[in-house]
């Protein structure tokens, strides 16, 4: 098997609703708990194994000499850990390669900027976008955070992917966390110990909970239905169709981890036909208004 | 999951967890939740699958339940302002509950004995305002309301009186239907999980989803279009809308006349008394032109035709018109063409013009239809429902301006035009709605000692006579709702109380009783001088409002502020419910109601403000608390929900009435009801027949249920009224045209001649019309986030690392013109003051418009924070600068910064100036002093490691390692 999640950013409203889900369950799960720092005072922060972040997205210039615009951080959130503060990328902290994820293309499916909703200077909306950006564990089927541990902590399982991390064996050298470019490890300051989403592979497998239940909780939450989870080996699979028909992509494939998740790019715009107008504009009939005869 | 489990270690130890049902209380969605406890820690909090608000989804707020469980801010016991310490100063001393209640009772006595209305009783986001306001009635003060007055009364009075339903808990869009959705104003706001949920089925069905704000954060991120409007302008972009759609025959012509007043005939005599009014015949029934007979009938009768359109002239000589023929005057002219609207509102006019003609094709010629028989009002069989399936939203956005009611009704205008109301694919009522328009309910006006009122203390006033006012005009309810200031003030003017209280104007009162209400804090406009005026003494040393009793289950601001605090418990410790008879949570297809249990037992000396209720209304005898022997009554609240009856068989719960448990809607109490509810996962679901789901205000089936179940007063049809009589009578009144009560100060005239039109129109909101809109440039507005949402009541340990600092997001095209980098500080000033906050820019926000974050910011010490926190240094409460009062006019009187029609608190009209912060001026301002811990606070915490038991590892074998995962 291959577990994971399909994430759409269609209908993504950046609720955060996964993320307080996630942080409930795992505190008290098989990773948990996940200690907060400074819980009612100045910058309080904690460990958290889903974000989610809003950026803008502008167009890219037409002038192909010029850089594209980075997507800017919209978010709420400006105690993120640094590493979130920006899309992922190669940043310094990271030693994967050197490309840049493409948030725009994601958004845009790459296509004209006018395709799209709120790209449009012709309603006089700004021409960006605003995108919420779930962002957790990728499940890498090649996965560096693994390749790396001096302990043999972090392990994929071989049964279904989910990459884990054995709490007894973890040291905290935070080694993990600086090879995973899409910032889903974070260290638990109380534990010293790394975190990372399971899948809720103590929910997914607990034949105790009703079989409608055995979901991770951000799946289960999600007031969008935006997270779908399952089994991309299987082709029926909600997850693997989902992906197919509309497009699914990973991110940063270029940098060869093959993440397992995939987001869906926003739907092309609904759009609807305008009524034709009538010939004799009713301004000049004002007195003049035709009475059908209609029963009450 | 299919995977061998005995691989796996065994997680939870399901034998030591219980789960229970329970209703949330972390904003007003009110969602059905399934709660698994371990000990008497919660493990998990999840969405009911089968609750019908929620469906099994949940938000962020709902997800961090733990967390306001394990809030340090919880209060521990009742709390005692220490004799002879200062009101602010935060220096209590614990009580007992006897002492507490003791002190209270004899107080609220006296008051009682003497003026029952010395008793001001206002509760904040009450879920149970059938019963807060059952007892102000049993007290005998009219001095009660709950928060609509500075939430929503706009979107509930402009529905109210238009359709008989509105917007959130009186009505949805039809989300399976709708082929186009229009959302207005929606700050991310009411309904949290119901709008995602119809908002992904709309995007699974590519129907086209429209949003107006002039932020795209949240929904407006996914919209297939955003419209950013100006802020305090969108009637005038619906009224463009309904322009477009009569300049070209784009309306819904059988809807208008067999569903609403359209062809009645309005006198067209200005300046005359009588003006405005409708023609009625000797009986008073309203006369229509009928085109059959070629006379005038009376409008009501079946067998007509009524003319739309049409100019006659009465017997006696006077001419008269149709509503719609008014209504074609007033809005085909150039003011409101979309190119006067695009001046007005920053859209572009073919924008205006192309949106209304997309609503008229998907209206007229993508119309829906369901084959189903009905009866309509007349008794005659129907065999289909038709649809016209665009449908709208409005809430905060359009509520909280001053010209609200009437944009809410422009926007109520274009759903009556285009036939989408209460139709498949439209706007749906919820039972109990709709209801006759208004709701047949008059405001109490006659107080007397030791007498209950005759009637609920809010109503639905239809003329002059029905106002709160003593012959000479002068207010008779503390907040002056219902007065010359604020006709229509349907749900009161909370956010006046203390304000007119201090001033003594129109009376001094002797206790304020708040219940929610952090109204020293972010539920008061100017906070920092309200905070000044709770302190203020008379020349005898004795404070203005001389008693305050608060309420709460946290430590809010308000606290510091008050006399005598009762701890409340939290929502996982107690009995509720959500009643029929209140703000239901019904569905558009079922009448609906729950209730709260108790999950956790609470671990401190606190009580249900419901059972405290229901305990001193037996203590100040409240006749309907007390049995013949003298008795009480009831023995709790629970009693008291089961046994009270309003009307023979109808009760607070709907749902498992009779002796057997066996009746719905109507019944004997059933003295199991409680268990009922538990049984059936703490909701009842009451479906309506399909024939009885749509047209509902003319749906003879529905209207004959709703009869039954003490939802409307009559079967007779629920006209919608397009045009408002009852607003024409309170124009009469400011014209000096009325056989009635009449203002005498120029400037109620002037309002009531100005904004009491008959029709729908836009105005510029009240604020700007009174300073320089050349210095206050932009408007400042506030968003709701999403994952704190009327988050009111704790200072949530995770909710606060999404956001403990709110920053004022400006477009960044003007933060260049302006020379504001991001991340600078800026001050922020209005006519009523200045403020300093941080800046962060934007590209999807509209350029004259700057907004934050409500609620982030609180004051040092208070909700269990540290002194340093985020929210007290950095964050920062537009309130201070937004005054309840309008700027001054000469020559007239203070009035309220208020919606002149219904008293809606206007704040979002709030317009700035900003300016950069000097170098070496950064944090927020203005800060305030940290107020005192209590004396029983708990200290505070360096970290937290929450779980419920010992985590169980999933071991790695030394083999895997070895091999390195290869198999």
């Amino acid at each position: 098997m291959k577990l994971g999640l399909v994430i759409d950013l269609d209908t993504c409203v950046g609720c955060h609703a996964c993320a307080t889900a996630c942080k409930q369950w795992n505190t008290s799960g098989t990773i948990g708990p996940l200690s907060d720092q400074n819980p009612y005072g100045k910058n309080p922060i904690g460990s958290w194994l889903n974000r989610i972040r809003t950026y803008e997205v502008k167009e890219p210039s037409a002038d192909p000499r010029l850089p594209s615009a980075d997507p800017r951080l919209l978010s709420a959130d400006q105690k993120l850990p640094q590493a979130h503060q920006k899309p992922p990328s190669d940043n310094q902290e990271s030693s994967c390669g050197s490309q840049q994820f493409d948030l725009y293309a994601l958004a845009t499916k790459g296509e004209s900027a006018l395709s799209f909703a709120g790209i449009n200077s012709a309603t006089g909306a700004p021409a960006s976008k605003t995108v919420h950006m779930p962002m957790s564990c990728m499940q890498c089927e090649d996965a560096d955070c693994v390749t790396v541990c001096p302990t043999g902590a972090s392990y994929k399982r071989a049964e279904d992917g989910i990459v884990l991390i054995d709490q007894d064996k973890c040291m905290g050298c935070n080694l993990c966390s600086w090879a995973c470019p899409y910032g889903a490890r974070e260290l638990d300051e109380e534990q010293g110990v790394m975190k990372k989403c399971t899948l809720c592979v103590d929910r997914i497998y607990d034949e105790k909970l009703p079989e409608s239940e055995r979901q991770p909780a951000c799946v289960l939450s999600c007031p969008t239905s935006s997270r779908v989870f399952g089994d991309f080996d299987d082709p029926s699979s909600d997850v693997s169709r989902l992906t197919i028909e509309r497009g699914g992509k990973g991110l940063m494939p270029e940098l060869g981890y093959k993440p397992t998740n995939r987001y869906l790019p926003p739907r092309e715009t609904a759009q609807v036909p305008a009524m034709a107008k009538t010939k004799q504009p009713a301004l000049s009939k004002l007195k003049k208004w035709a009475n059908r005869v209609i029963a009450r | 999951m299919n995977q061998p489990v005995d691989l796996l270690p065994k997680f939870e130890n399901h034998e030591e967890q219980e789960t229970k049902f329970t209703t949330c209380y972390m904003c007003a969605c009110r969602c059905g939740i399934k709660v698994t406890t371990e000990g008497n820690q919660v493990r998990f909090i999840q969405g009911n699958p089968k609750h019908p608000i929620n469906k099994g989804v949940l938000c962020a707020k709902g997800n961090a339940g733990i967390m306001k469980q394990c809030s340090p801010a919880k209060l521990r016991s009742p709390l005692l302002r220490k004799p002879g310490s200062e009101r602010g100063a935060g220096e209590f001393d614990e009580i007992s509950w006897d002492q507490a209640l003791e002190i209270l009772t004899a107080r609220l006595k006296k008051i009682r004995q003497t003026d029952p209305k010395k008793l001001a009783f206002f509760t904040g986001r009450d879920q149970m305002q059938a019963l807060t306001g059952f007892w102000a009635s049993q007290f005998g003060t009219i001095n009660w309301a709950a928060h609509g007055g500075f939430c929503s009364v706009n979107m509930a009075a402009a529905g109210l009186y238009t359709t008989g339903h509105s917007f959130w808990e009186f009505g949805d869009p039809d989300w399976d239907l709708t082929k186009y959705f229009m959302m207005w104003g929606v700050a991310e706001d009411h309904a949290s999980n119901p709008i995602k949920i119809g908002l992904k089925k709309l995007k699974e069905r590519g129907a086209k989803f429209v949003a107006i704000n002039p932020v795209r954060t949240g929904y407006q991120a996914i919209a297939d279009e955003w419209i950013a409007v100006r802020p305090g302008t969108d009637g005038m972009l619906a009224l463009a809308m309904v322009h477009v759609l009569l300049q070209h025959d784009m309306f819904d012509d059988e809807f208008l006349v067999r569903y609403t007043n359209s062809p009645r005939l309005v006198v067209n005599t200005p300046g005359k008394v009588g003006d405005g009014l409708f023609l009625r015949n000797a009986d008073g029934e309203a006369l229509v032109y009928d085109q059959q007979r070629g006379t005038l009938v009376d409008g009501n009768r079946v067998d007509i035709s009524p003319a739309l359109f049409g100019e006659f002239t009465t017997d006696d000589g006077r001419p008269v018109r149709t509503v719609m023929s008014v209504l074609a005057d007033k809005y085909l002219v150039d003011d409101y063409s979309p190119e006067a609207a695009a001046k007005v509102c920053g859209v572009p006019a073919d924008t205006i013009e192309r949106l209304a003609l997309e609503i008229a094709h998907v209206a007229f010629e993508e119309s829906i239809t369901i084959d189903c028989e009905w009866t309509d009002w007349a008794g005659r069989k129907q065999t289909q429902f038709v649809g016209r399936p665009v449908s709208m939203h409005a809430m905060r956005g359009i509520s909280a301006h001053s010209n609200g009611f009437q944009t809410c009704r422009a926007i109520h205008l274009l759903q009556v035009m285009l036939g989408t109301i209460d139709c498949p694919g439209g706007h749906l009522a919820k039972p109990p709605f709709p209801k006759h328009i208004p709701p047949n309910l008059k405001p109490a006006r006659h107080m007397s000692p030791n007498t209950p009122l005759t009637s609920a203390p809010l109503g639905f006033p239809t003329a002059p006579e029905d106002l709160c006012i003593d012959g000479d005009g002068t207010p008779l309810r503390i907040d002056k709702a219902y007065s010359w200031d604020a006709p229509i003030a349907a749900h009161g003017l909370m956010h006046m109380v203390i304000s007119n209280a201090v001033k003594g104007d129109p009376y001094e009162i002797d206790t304020l009783m708040l219940f929610m209400a952090n109204m020293a804090w972010n539920s008061s406009m100017n906070t920092a001088n309200t905070m000044a005026m709770l302190r203020e003494k008379k020349d005898n040393g004795e404070y203005k409002i001389p008693f305050i009793v608060n309420s709460d289950a946290f430590h809010s601001e308000m606290v510091n502020y008050s006399d005598l605090v009762l701890p409340d418990t939290t929502f996982l410790e107690r009995y509720d419910t959500i009643s029929m008879l209140d703000r239901p949570i019904s569905e558009t297809d079922a009448a609906c109601d729950s209730i709260r249990q108790p999950i956790l037992k609470a671990d401190r000396d606190v009580r249900a403000w419901q059972e405290v209720l229901v305990d001193l209304a037996g203590r100040l005898d409240f006749p309907a608390f007390k049995n013949e022997q003298g008795g009480n009554k009831y023995l709790d609240y629970k009693d008291f929900i089961i046994n009270y009856e309003r009307a023979p068989g109808i009760g607070f719960l709907a749902g498992w009435r009779g002796k057997n448990g066996d009746q719905h809607l109507v019944g004997e109490p059933n003295p199991k009801q409680w268990e009922a509810y538990i049984e059936n996962e703490c909701f009842f679901k009451y479906p309506l027949e399909p024939s009885q789901r749509y047209y509902r205000h003319a749906n003879k089936d529905y209207l004959e249920l709703a009869k039954t179940a003490g939802w409307v007063g009559s079967t007779e049809q629920i006209l919608i009224e397009v045009y408002s009589e009852s607003l024409q009578k309170f124009r009469l009144a400011g014209q000096g045209l009325y056989d009635g009560p009449m203002p005498t100060d120029e400037q109620h005239k002037q309002r009531l001649r100005e904004h009491f039109d008959p029709l729908p129109y836009f105005y510029m909101p009240l604020e700007q019309q009174r300073i320089d809109t050349e210095e206050y440039r932009f408007h400042a507005i506030t968003q709701r986030p999403m994952f704190m949402y009327h988050s009111w009541d704790s200072q949530n340990a995770w909710l606060r690392q999404i956001a403990s600092q709110n920053y004022l997001y400006m477009n960044r095209e003007e933060c260049g013109r302006m020379g504001i980098a991001d991340e600078a500080w800026v001050w922020i000033e209005s006519h009523n003051g200045k403020i300093r906050a941080q800046v962060k820019h934007m590209d999807g926000v509209e350029a004259n418009t700057v907004w934050t974050w409500n609620a982030i910011a609180k004051a040092p010490g208070t909700w269990g924070l540290d002194k340093d926190a985020n929210e007290s240094k950095d964050a920062f409460l537009l309130n201070h600068l937004i005054s309840e009062l309008l700027p001054p006019k000469q020559s007239f009187a203070d009035i309220t910064n208020s919606d002149p029609v219904t008293g809606q608190a206007a704040w979002y009209d709030l317009c700035v100036k900003i300016t950069p912060a000097l170098d070496g001026e950064s944090g927020a301002w203005p800060q305030f002093e940290p107020v005192n811990p209590l004396p029983n606070q708990p200290s505070s915490v360096k970290g937290i490691s929450y779980s419920t038991h010992q985590n169980v590892n999933i071991k790695r074998s030394l083999k895997d390692i070895l091999k390195r995962g290869k198999q």
